[in-house]
This record gives C-alpha cells, structure tokens and sequence, in this order.
C-alpha cells in the first residue's frame, strides 16, 4: 500500500470508543479527577458557546470557538504536573483555563484589553500566539532552558499546542528539528481539527499522518482519538513521563496529534457552510467528547441525572460570573499604550505620550473615538 | 483620472474591484493566476477572490499549504519561469515567515542575475487597522518594503483605483507589493469601468485643491485627510488633500508641486511615526522646496507602540480630529 492509501488513523490511540465503552487502556485517574475533566470540559462549552453569542451581540470582537475539542484540550492539560509548560496558540481557552488562566482574563483579551494577555504570576502560560507556528521554536527554547538549568536530570516539560495547518510552517519544522537536536523536553501538541479555515487536512501535506513527521525529526510520533479525554491523558501523560526522565537511548521530545474536529467556524468571521458540508459536521458530532465521557462515567455510577443538572447549574454561574466581571471592567486607559514598549520609556516615545495627553486635554476623547 | 463616459460601469466596494481587477487580467492573460491561504473555494477571508475558484479552476487559483515563505518563494520561481502570479498573504501581519523571500529573493532577483530573470509578480495583502481586529491584524508596515530596492509599493484608497492600480501591478515587469486598507474594503462604493483600464503606478491624486496647506496621505487615511480639510474649510482654510497611492517608488513631483504651491505640509500615516513614509516626504520637500517652506512639516501617524489591542485602537488611529489638529498648527505656525 502506498503512504496515501493507507488509512491515516489505523494506529491511532483509543480507550473508549464512540459510545463511551472501553476499548483499551484506561489511564489511572480517580473518580474525583474524571470528574473534574468532566466538569472542565462542559464549563469549556459552555464558555465557547456564551463567547460566540458575545461576539453577535457586539459584546465581544472575533473569537475562535473550540467546541468538539475539549477533550483534547482538557485532558492533556490535565495531564500535566504543575510545574510544566504551556505555549498556546490562540485556540486554546480550555487548555488555558485547566492550567490557571481565569475565564475572565482569556475574555479580555478578545475584548481587545492587553491586560488578557498578562497571565497571572505562577501561571506557567505563555501569552496567546497568532501568528500561526511562531511559538513553536519558543517552546522548543523554554524546554531547552529548563534542560539546561536542571540539576537532577528531570527538567520540567513544556508543551506546545498547535493546528495542522500550522505544520505547513517553516517555524513547526525549525522547532521540532531543534527540539530532537538538543533532546529538549518538549510535548508538541498537534491539534488536527481536520481544517485549517477552508483548507482540508488533505490538502496541507501530502503526508499520510501528521504525527508520521516527527520520524524525520528522530523523535516519536503518537496519533491519538482527539476525542477520546481518556485515550488524549494517556498518550500526554506518557509523552510528559518521557520529556522528563526518557529510557536510554530515547530522545525526550514527542510528537503527538490529535485527530478531532472543529464543530463551529474558524472564527466568528468565518462562514464554514461555504467550504464543508453538514454531513461531516454531523459525522465528527456523533464522536463529541463531552456525551462520550459523560456515558463512561455514568456506566460506572460516578454520575447521573441530579449530578449533571448540579454541574450544569454551577458551569451556568461560573461562566456568566466571568463574563460579569470581564464586562465590568473599567477599559484600559489609552495612555497605557506608550507602557511596557521598553523597560525605560525612550526620549521619542516620552515626547509622544506628552503630545498624546495634550490632545486628549485640548480636545477630549470624542474627538478621537469619532472616525 | 476619470472614466471616459461610454464606458459601461459598475458600483463596486474596494473589495469588490480588487476581485474585478484580478478576474479581468486572468481572462484575459493565462499566464496571471491566484495562490494563497483561502483564496479558493473559500474566495479569500475577505472575499476578494470570490467566485475566480469556480471561474478558473484550481489550477489557477490556488489554495495553498499554511506557509508565507512558500507562497512568496514558489511564486518567485513561477515568475522567474514566466507566468505571473498573484500571491495573497491573508494579512499584512503573517507575512512575515515570507520575509527573507521578499527581501533576499523578490526584491532582487533583476539586479543579482543582472536581468535574466525579472519577476513580473504582485503581492498582495490586506493591512491596516480599525476593524477590531485581533491582534497582528491591524499593522501597516509599508515603510518595510519601501525601504527594500527592487520593489513597488502600492496603496489604492478608492474602488477606481484598486482596480486600475492592481491591474498595471500585475502587468508590470517587476515586483510589487499591493497593499490593501482593509478599514475601507466596504466603507463605500465608486463607478468602476466593467474593462480594463490601467492606473499608472507612481503618480499621486489630487483629491481636493487648496492653497494654505498640503496634506498628504494615503490607504485609509486619506479619508479623514479629506473631512479633517473639509472640516477647516469652514474656518477659512483651503487645504490641498494629495492621495499618494504609491509609496514607492514616490511622485517626488506631485508632492513638490503641491508644497511649492502651499509651503506648509502634514503627513499622515496609519504606520507608526519612527521611519515612516513621513520622514521620507519630509525629506523630499526639505530637499527640492526648502525655500517655500513656511512651517515645521506635520506628522500625523500612529505612535511608536505596538499596534494596541481594539479596546484602544482608536486612540492610535490617527482621525479626523489629530489631522486637523495638525493642519492647524501648520497654518497657525
Ligand atoms: C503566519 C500566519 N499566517 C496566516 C494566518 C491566518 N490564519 C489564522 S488561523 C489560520 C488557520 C490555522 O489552521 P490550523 O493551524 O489548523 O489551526 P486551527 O485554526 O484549525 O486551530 C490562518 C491561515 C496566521 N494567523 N498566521
Ligand atoms: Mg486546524
């Protein structure tokens, strides 16, 4: 068989199929800790979904909704001890808020507010990047810095998240060969949602798998049911085990694509009905993984009609809560722009902010909020 | 210019005359084809290649893999080998993985094989800001590629204009950046022949006559340029609006002519202040009108900050209000 005939995803990883029943290796996580993944991603949806009606209602600027890969997203972040790393790319709001980031603050960034993009101390996320790839190499470079001042042998793991477009990028190839070049402990975290704006999976690479790219690097490759959490913990966690402390003679950085789906639009400015037809949109909705969890926990007494109505209740309040707040947050003020440009404010900038501030006075902020 | 009365025209957007441009030069050129992120079945995020997909076929309008430096690099060796491709970066702010294509090869491919192969090429890309955008969205770096010999760099502010400029890029021997404000892709319509017509490339627009003062501006500010002049007129200043539309190679002439006329100038640009195009007109008039000069030349342009986020973008634009304001220090000087 040629590469391309071959079934891209017949060695893909899975421990529950489609109906929620186990069909390998569940990884061993408490009743609390299935529960809490539960929890993360029905508050993830109905983040998402509270975000794209913002944005109609002009409450928000353009968001990129993530529903159909919160299994993704939850599971492996939860599979991360507290000290690693995550490096996002702009989809990644569950990702984001199972490692600390609050609701509210990944709402201001989409208000257009800089302050969403400054992750609170302890916070081990690096801000949002939209240029598509670029934080690649950075994540290849933190893990490469946590290597280099480690002691014991066991640095800290970064991982970084990622679409298949993005492996089209000069920046994906550049990061993974240094990552095998100097064994970085490094996770890269493919989110393959089978679409790239209007662009197809099949027409981004010629490649049979995406996670197959990571043999030319030296490293593993693992592609996983992105829509299976428990398949997704699984392979992260092993991935992380092995960034910190591989076997001999295995290098530390994997690869691993998740195969999943993007039920909505690219962004809330994008029409995906002109390039995908609902049929696929219905097919990828039958493997969601929110009922597929959901029908797992419930098949082992861990959840039933009063606990999700109890969940659903409390998802309800956290997100309108961090809408609230975000909403009620008094806008940046304009001057802040001409701050954190430099450590030290340069004499041109200074010179700049003052005659800012004098317009503003002579002439008040309507005349520069008219167009 | 204006449009010779016979002509049959149509009402069209920017955005809408941008695709007119491009499906009239590929009708009528084989050589001329489409690729870029989108631009397909897709018809571009912005819809400026709305429909070619389906007119032309996939082999002419091309979606490519996610990678600027690919678009820009095969495009530089299909120019190289005579055909005559328009890339489209989907905005101004990704092209940066393309960079080292631009600078290394685009820009001078004529001058490092001393003319055996010329790269008859065009790239296009929305830029600007005001829409409320997310971030990297919103930048313009013209004063980027002005500053690299070798390429042309085009800026329309009008639907006759778009198409006109557009189609004399795409048939022009050598490179050129065309850079689109994305602000006014829809902001109004304008008459635009259904053929084709050239607008020469390297020749500023009068859009409005006055005496007291020049300013000069292109993309999307030259609109506040015109309401800030319209504004003042009532206060009994008569300011001249020139509308650049290239920024490079620039109408050293239209803008002496204009400031031997007025001897006061404001300059107004949407790309910060430090090394912007401003400098360089300030620059020109220094040079060959310095002896008409009667005020310290304006400059009215973004700060030198990164392009905030929407919540402030406002208060970086420069508008109506900051150009009059700079008028009005010119002629009160
Ligand atoms: C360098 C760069 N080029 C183009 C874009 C415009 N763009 C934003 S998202 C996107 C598609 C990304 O697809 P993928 O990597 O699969 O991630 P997804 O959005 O599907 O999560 C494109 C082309 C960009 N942000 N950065
Ligand atoms: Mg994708």
């Amino acid at each position: 068989m040629s590469t391309l005939e071959r079934d891209p995803r017949e060695g893909e990883v899975r421990v529950l199929d489609e109906n929620g029943d186990v069909v390998g290796d569940a990884p061993d996580l408490s009743a609390e800790e299935l529960l809490a993944m539960y929890r993360q991603m029905k508050l993830a949806r109905r983040f998402d979904t509270r975000a794209v009606s913002l944005q109609r209602q002009g409450r928000m600027g353009t968001f990129p909704p993530m529903s159909g890969q919160e299994g993704a997203q939850v599971a492996s972040a939860m599979a991360l001890a507290d000290d690693d790393w995550v490096v996002p790319s702009y989809r990644e709001h569950a990702v984001s808020l199972v490692r600390g980031v609050s609701l509210e603050r990944t709402l201001l960034y989409w208000m257009g507010d800089e302050r969403g993009s400054r992750m609170a101390d302890g916070v081990n996320v690096f801000p949002v990047a939209v240029p598509i790839a670029s934080q690649i190499p950075h994540a290849t470079g933190m893990a490469w810095a946590n290597k280099l001042r480690n002691d014991d042998g066991t640095p800290d793991a970064v991982v970084c998240y990622f679409g298949d477009g993005a492996t089209s990028e000069g920046d994906f190839h550049e990061g993974l060969n240094f990552a095998g070049v100097f064994d970085t402990p490094n996770v890269f975290f493919c989110n393959n949602n089978q679409w790239a704006i209007s662009v197809p999976r099949s027409k981004q690479t010629a490649s049979a798998t995406l996670a197959q790219k990571a043999d030319a690097y030296g490293f593993e490759g693992v592609q996983v049911d992105g829509m299976d959490p428990l398949a997704v913990y699984k392979v992260t966690e092993e991935a992380l085990a092995k960034a910190r402390d591989p076997d001999k003679g295995e290098l530390r950085p994997t690869l691993i694509e998740a195969v999943q789906y993007r039920f909505g639009a690219h962004t809330t400015a994008d029409d995906p009905s002109v390039y995908r037809e609902d049929a696929e949109v219905e097919e990828w909705k039958a493997k969601d993984p929110i009922p597929r969890l959901e029908r797992y926990l419930r098949g082992r007494d861990l959840l039933d009609d009063d606990r999700v109505a109890d969940i659903e209740e409390s998802v309800e309040t956290e997100v309108a809560d961090a809408i609230e707040a975000a909403e009620s947050t008094t806008r940046p003020d304009p001057s802040s722009m001409f701050e954190h440009v430099y450590e030290e404010m340069t004499p041109e900038l200074r010179a700049q902010a003052e005659r800012f501030a004098d317009l503003r006075e002579r002439y008040g902020d309507e005349a520069f909020l008219d167009d | 210019m204006s449009t010779r009365q016979t002509e049959p025209t149509q009402n069209l957007t920017l955005v809408q005359s941008v695709r007119d441009a491009l499906a009239t030069e590929m009708e009528a050129d084989d050589d001329v084809l489409v690729t870029g992120e989108d631009v397909g079945k897709n018809g571009g995020v912005f819809r400026a290649t709305e429909g070619l997909f389906d007119e032309f076929g996939g082999d002419r309008v091309v979606d490519t893999p996610l990678a600027e430096s690919g678009i820009i690099g095969t495009a530089v060796g299909m120019a190289a080998m005579g055909l005559k491709p328009v890339a489209e970066v989907q905005f101004s702010g990704f092209v940066y993985p393309g960079f080292d294509q631009i600078v290394s090869h685009m820009a001078r491919m004529r001058a490092r094989s001393r003319g055996r192969f010329t790269l008859p090429m065009v790239l296009r890309a929305p830029y600007g800001g005001g829409i409320r955008a997310p971030e990297h969205h919103s930048e313009s770096k013209e004063a980027f590629y002005a500053h690299e010999a070798g390429l042309k760099v085009v800026i329309p502010s009008t639907p006759y204009d778009a198409k006109g400029l557009l189609i004399s890029a795409i048939r022009d021997p050598d490179p050129v950046i065309f850079l689109e404000p994305k602000l006014i892709y829809r902001a109004f319509r304008g008459e635009v022949p259904e053929g084709d017509y050239e607008v020469p490339i390297g020749e500023a627009a009068v859009r409005r006559e006055g005496s007291d003062v020049s300013v000069f501006a292109y993309g999307a500010m030259t609109r506040p340029a015109m309401e800030a002049a319209d504004r003042l007129a009532d206060d009994g200043v008569d300011a001249e609006v020139v509308d650049l539309r290239t920024v490079s190679p620039l109408d050293r002439e239209a803008i002496v002519e204009s400031f031997e006329k007025t001897g006061r100038a404001v300059v107004v640009h949407e790309a910060p202040k430090t090394g912007g195009l401003a400098g360089e007109i300030t620059a020109i008039v220094q040079e060959e009108a310095l002896l008409y000069q009667e005020a310290p030349v304006q400059r009215v342009t973004g700060f030198d900050v990164p392009y905030p986020l929407y919540a402030m973008e406002d208060y970086y634009m420069p508008n109506a209000a900051r150009v009059a304001a700079g008028i009005e220090e010119a002629v009160e000087f």
